[in-house]
């Protein structure tokens, strides 16, 4: 996954760019993304429902990838069944 | 990467939000989406290689902007105050390009580009919408070329990749942060960093953007109450414009600003001392960065101007003068001649380093095998780690070979009652190589001061080999439009 990469939910609404990537497979909603999506989606393993949010940074445990949701879903985003938190980043003020 | 991808999230979020006021005219980012795909058609339809903007700010800038990001096409925005013979040179530089805005002009300076009013543009990018296939192209990777204002030489042309812009606004913004009711009033001119920035910034933060295309501090006073805007980036020179009016008007609230953002030029401690009494309410953001750096790699932030005009302690207090910390995003370090790092208090040249950092000309990268861009800035950070600029690493004046900052005599200057403004430049000197010579601006109505009584104030403050050996009482001093002084000009009244 390089940086930039897009990939879409089989199951859901979910997309994301890839900002940091590695070769780890992130999946949504239960099942692995994919460039593609689906064409027929599948359903939501309701362990993995929490849903994401546009525009937040979500990062898994050693911080080797890091996605931003570009559309929102039902799914919730996860590496080898691990739920990705959100990065909390500390809010600067407008420069521009 | 594609910087488009900041328009699409914001028309996805919110298709029907207004994003852009512009002569009147409203447009949803959903609309702005459209216009840019129509854009991207008409450009690669065009075989260009470039998509220059030769006009003043409007919605033509933004849908060209991610118009030429979404076909891969690199956004050139050009200085139209330039003289023809400049100008000229610049569109030869960029042909084929498809140039938007001051056709006649174009048509006269330089062949072989394909060339649209902003009208036309924009009506003919809103008609090829409906047909148009969204489609992202890669291209050099290239989102905007911006030209430098060479003061020493053939204006270079800066790069900036999608990579740099997108790692500056992920790093410094978070998405859909504005109210729907927050406004920005942008009015900085389009082909400046801070034109592109503030449109990047603007849309992602989801904070409608009101466009005002030349500067004038009346219209500005209208347009913020008009629009209500919370949001305002102003050079100093436009801050020092908008409230000299508002003291003449007597009309001195801006009852809906809560933020205001300045930077481009130095600001004098004076000015922002005044500001802050004058609208205890706003928050002050002071940002340095520079084209290379895809806009702000430092700054002073609202609680830091606080803190400091409100400090007894001098070494807090001074910090006004300072242009704050780096962004967390970014690495920082002053480095003497030899390029070693120095330590705080000591002053030597700027470098940084991030991902928003290009350093990279359409010649050359000037990036060293680390990735450090040399800014030729001249700076020291203080014990805390806040950062002071002390003028171009290039304005240095070399007196038999003791280097002397502009900087220091200039702030001796400004402490004299009578004097309004003054820049402090070499001079050719025989005996030393480089000598000290000053041009003031008197105030008005006040009495000239002699060459003995200036030479008196700098030797009581500084060594004897800051004294100038010449001294100049000028009306004004040359400033270009964004408030930087243009102290090329001011050396030239120094060879005889």
């Amino acid at each position: 996954m390089k940086p930039g990469t897009k990939l879409k939910s089989t199951v859901c609404n979910t997309e994301v760019m890839v900002i940091k990537g590695s070769d780890l497979v992130v999946e949504c909603g239960g099942a692995p993304m994919t460039a593609e999506g689906a064409a027929e989606k599948g359903s939501v393993n309701p362990d993995f429902a929490g849903g994401t949010l546009m525009g937040k940074r979500y990062v898994n445990e050693d911080g080797s990838v890091e996605l931003l949701c570009v559309k929102a879903g039902e799914g919730a985003l996860a590496i080898d069944g691990q739920l990705l938190p959100t990065k909390d980043a500390k809010p600067l003020p407008s420069s521009d | 990467m594609n910087i488009v991808l900041i328009l699409q999230m914001a028309a996805e979020a919110g298709a029907d939000r207004v994003g852009l006021v512009c002569d009147g005219r409203r447009w949803t980012y959903g609309q702005l989406l459209e216009a840019a795909k129509g854009a991207a058609e008409i450009f690669i339809n065009s075989g260009c290689e470039q998509v220059a903007l030769l006009d003043e700010s409007s919605e033509a800038a933004p849908i060209a902007l991610f118009g030429a990001a979404m076909a891969g096409i690199p956004y050139v925005p050009l200085n139209y105050r330039l003289a023809d013979e400049a100008l000229g040179a610049l569109l030869d530089r960029i042909k084929p390009a498809y140039v938007i805005g001051d056709v006649e002009r174009s048509n006269r300076l330089s062949q072989g580009h394909t060339c649209a009013t902003r009208e036309a543009f924009v009506q003919a990018a809103e008609e090829a919408a409906a047909g148009a296939s969204g489609e992202e192209r890669e291209g050099e990777g290239i989102a905007a070329q911006i030209f430098t204002s060479g003061t020493t030489a053939a204006p270079k042309a800066a790069l900036l990749r999608h990579t740099n812009l997108l790692g500056y606004i992920l790093g410094a913004y978070e998405f859909m942060t504005a109210e729907e009711t927050d406004a920005q009033l942008v009015c900085v001119p389009p082909y400046h960093i801070a034109g592109i920035s503030a449109l990047l910034s603007s849309f992602y933060s989801m904070r409608r953007i009101v466009m005002l295309p030349a500067f004038d501090p009346d219209t500005w006073l209208k347009l913020a109450g008009d629009e209500q805007v919370t949001n305002a980036f102003l050079v100093p020179t436009m801050l020092a414009r908008v409230i000299a009016r508002m003291e003449e008007t007597g009309n001195a609230t801006l009852p809906s600003v809560q933020s205001i953002a300045y930077g481009g030029g130095r600001m004098p401690p004076e000015l922002i001392a005044q500001a802050l009494d004058l609208f205890p309410n706003c928050n002050f953001t002071n940002a340095y960065g520079l084209t290379e750096t895809s806009s702000t790699i430092a700054l002073l932030t609202p609680e830091d101007h606080r803190t400091a005009h409100q400090s007894d302690d001098p070494a807090v207090r001074a910090r006004l003068g300072s242009v704050g910390k780096p962004l967390p995003t970014i690495e920082l370090e002053i480095r003497d001649d030899e390029g070693q790092v120095l330590a705080a208090g000591e002053r030597g040249e700027i470098y940084v380093r991030g991902e928003q950092v290009s350093g990279e000309y359409r010649e050359k990268s000037v990036l060293d095998a680390e990735g450090w861009f040399p800014t030729r800035d001249a700076g020291y950070l203080d014990d805390e780690g806040y950062l002071f600029l002390a003028g171009r690493a290039d304005d240095v004046i070399v007196r038999g070979g003791e280097n002397i900052s502009p900087g220091e005599i200039e702030d001796v200057l400004a402490t004299h009652p009578a004097i309004a403004d003054s820049v402090a430049v070499g001079a050719p000197s025989v005996e030393w190589g480089e000598a000290v010579a000053v041009a003031v601006v008197i105030k008005p109505g006040a009495e000239t001061p002699s060459n003995n009584e200036l030479s008196q104030l700098i030797k009581d403050h500084l060594r004897s080999s800051r004294v100038p050996e010449k001294i100049a009482v000028v009306e004004e001093l040359p400033y270009n439009e964004m408030g930087k002084l243009l102290r090329r000009e001011v050396k030239k009244l120094f060879l005889d």
